[in-house]
């Protein structure tokens, strides 16, 4: 058989991928801890942010700020949060599909759609699909910082509060587990109030300047941190994607590998048995 | 007597700890709040927001703004990890939009939502195929 150099040079280039995915796939782990320890090290914030709006709500429930009240429908924003980079394995195309079947929901009942795009992969996506992007951030590296998505953040902000959006929804990734990852749509404006309704005793704060501004100020960072929270959580689930799909890949090349290597050997003893025949057949000629 | 305070910012968790006192840059002035106080709601200036234990030792730390809760028994300050300023904001809001602006520029055409799901129907397709091959090796 003529193929055993091509095989062997075959193999030869097989094993560079393998250690590439293989460098990849370490590279995601270790990567994916720091996310994961960001990703807890935001949760506070949240947390802290939700019992302040909780105590607020309780305390003049007579004051709506426009962020809370629900109104009819007519135009929606997504913000959809990806990855910059690719090779992660269905990450991505599973986040899209989820978005596009919501999508085709809101366009079958008339409602318009806007899209915020946060990473590159968004931005390449709606560019393509010819989706309304009104604002967009790639680029954002392994440790976004939240200044990074303020304007893109604001700009949904100031179209529900001028009436141009009347809900707001937020697609991004939840970390499951490092194995699991699923893309989740969570509203986001209106901001939805305390379930329960009853009065409590009556009391208020004292505010300083006054309620409204301080309203403003803690809903438009409310938002901004569930935001900030979805791009860090997207982060650590981008990770633990790559470095199952690079596992994987290491696993198949070694597989791939395997059955060249049978093949080459099956190659060389054909080569070696028709060599020894040819000489047999020699020796007996003469 | 003490009270709880809790300082976080958006990155991370910063203090938390029961105190005798905490002082903080109130946007309408500093303020000193001790056990007990009414509760407040207030913006914070970027500044130094300090803390004293009932030992009297006092930790300080550097808060570019934010926002600080109080109720009697507990003082929430959620800080900001960026300088925050109207003009600032709508400086970073007209940024992403312009950036939207140029991608919205070289886009192919509207939203073919019809379109859209097809090909994301393929890609699925495809991953199932991958799936079923890999299934057979195995």
């Amino acid at each position: 058989m003529s193929g055993a150099k091509e095989i062997r040079s075959k193999i030869k280039s097989i094993k560079n991928t393998q250690k590439i995915t293989k460098a990849m796939e370490m590279v995601a782990a270790s990567k994916m801890r720091k996310a994961q320890d960001r990703m807890t090290a935001t949760r506070p914030y949240a947390e802290k942010m939700r019992n302040v709006i909780c105590h607020l709500s309780h305390a003049h429930a007579e004051i709506k700020h426009p962020f809370m009240i629900e109104r009819e429908i007519k135009r929606v924003g997504y913000i959809v949060v990806t990855s910059d980079r690719g090779l992660c394995g269905g990450l991505n195309v599973n986040l899209f599909k989820k978005t596009l079947a919501d999508m085709i929901a809101h366009d079958e009942q008339g409602i318009e759609i806007d899209v915020v795009a946060i990473g590159r992969k968004a931005v390449e996506y709606f560019k393509r699909r010819g989706a309304n992007v009104v604002a967009q951030a790639s680029h954002l590296g392994d440790t976004p910082h939240i200044d990074e998505l303020i304007g893109t953040v604001k700009v949904m902000l100031d179209a529900f509060a001028e009436g141009d959006i009347d809900a707001l929804y937020m697609v991004s990734n939840d970390f499951v587990n490092t194995m699991t990852q699923t893309a989740t749509i969570a509203k986001i404006l209106p901001v939805a109030g305390p379930a329960d309704d009853q009065l409590k005793h009556h009391w208020d704060y004292i505010y300083e300047p006054d309620s409204k501004e301080i309203l403003d100020s803690l809903l438009m960072r409310f938002v901004e941190s569930q935001v900030y929270q979805g791009v860090v959580e997207n982060i650590a689930c981008e990770m633990s994607a790559r470095m199952i799909a690079m596992k994987s890949a290491t696993d198949n090349a070694g597989d791939i590998i395997s059955d060249l290597e049978t093949m080459y050997n099956k190659a060389r003893q054909a080569a070696i048995t028709q060599e020894i025949s040819e000489i047999v057949a020699g020796a007996a000629a003469v | 007597m003490l009270i709880q305070v809790d300082i976080v910012s958006s990155e991370a968790e910063i203090w938390s700890g029961s105190v005798a006192m905490v002082f903080a840059p109130g946007e309408m002035g500093e303020l000193g709040i001790a056990p007990r106080h009414a509760p407040l709601i207030t913006r914070l200036k970027p500044g130094e927001v300090r803390i004293l234990d009932e030992l009297d030792n006092e930790t300080s730390f550097f808060i570019s703004g934010g926002i600080l809760e109080v109720q009697p028994h507990l003082v929430t300050i959620l800080a900001d990890t960026a300088i925050r300023a109207e003009h600032l904001d709508e400086v970073a809001a007209l940024e992403a939009k312009q950036r939207a602006e140029e991608t919205m520029a070289n886009r192919a055409s509207a939203m073919d939502y019809a379109r859209a799901k097809a090909e994301l129907a393929e890609l699925a397709a495809m991953v199932e195929t991958i799936k079923k091959i890999r299934k057979r090796k195995a």
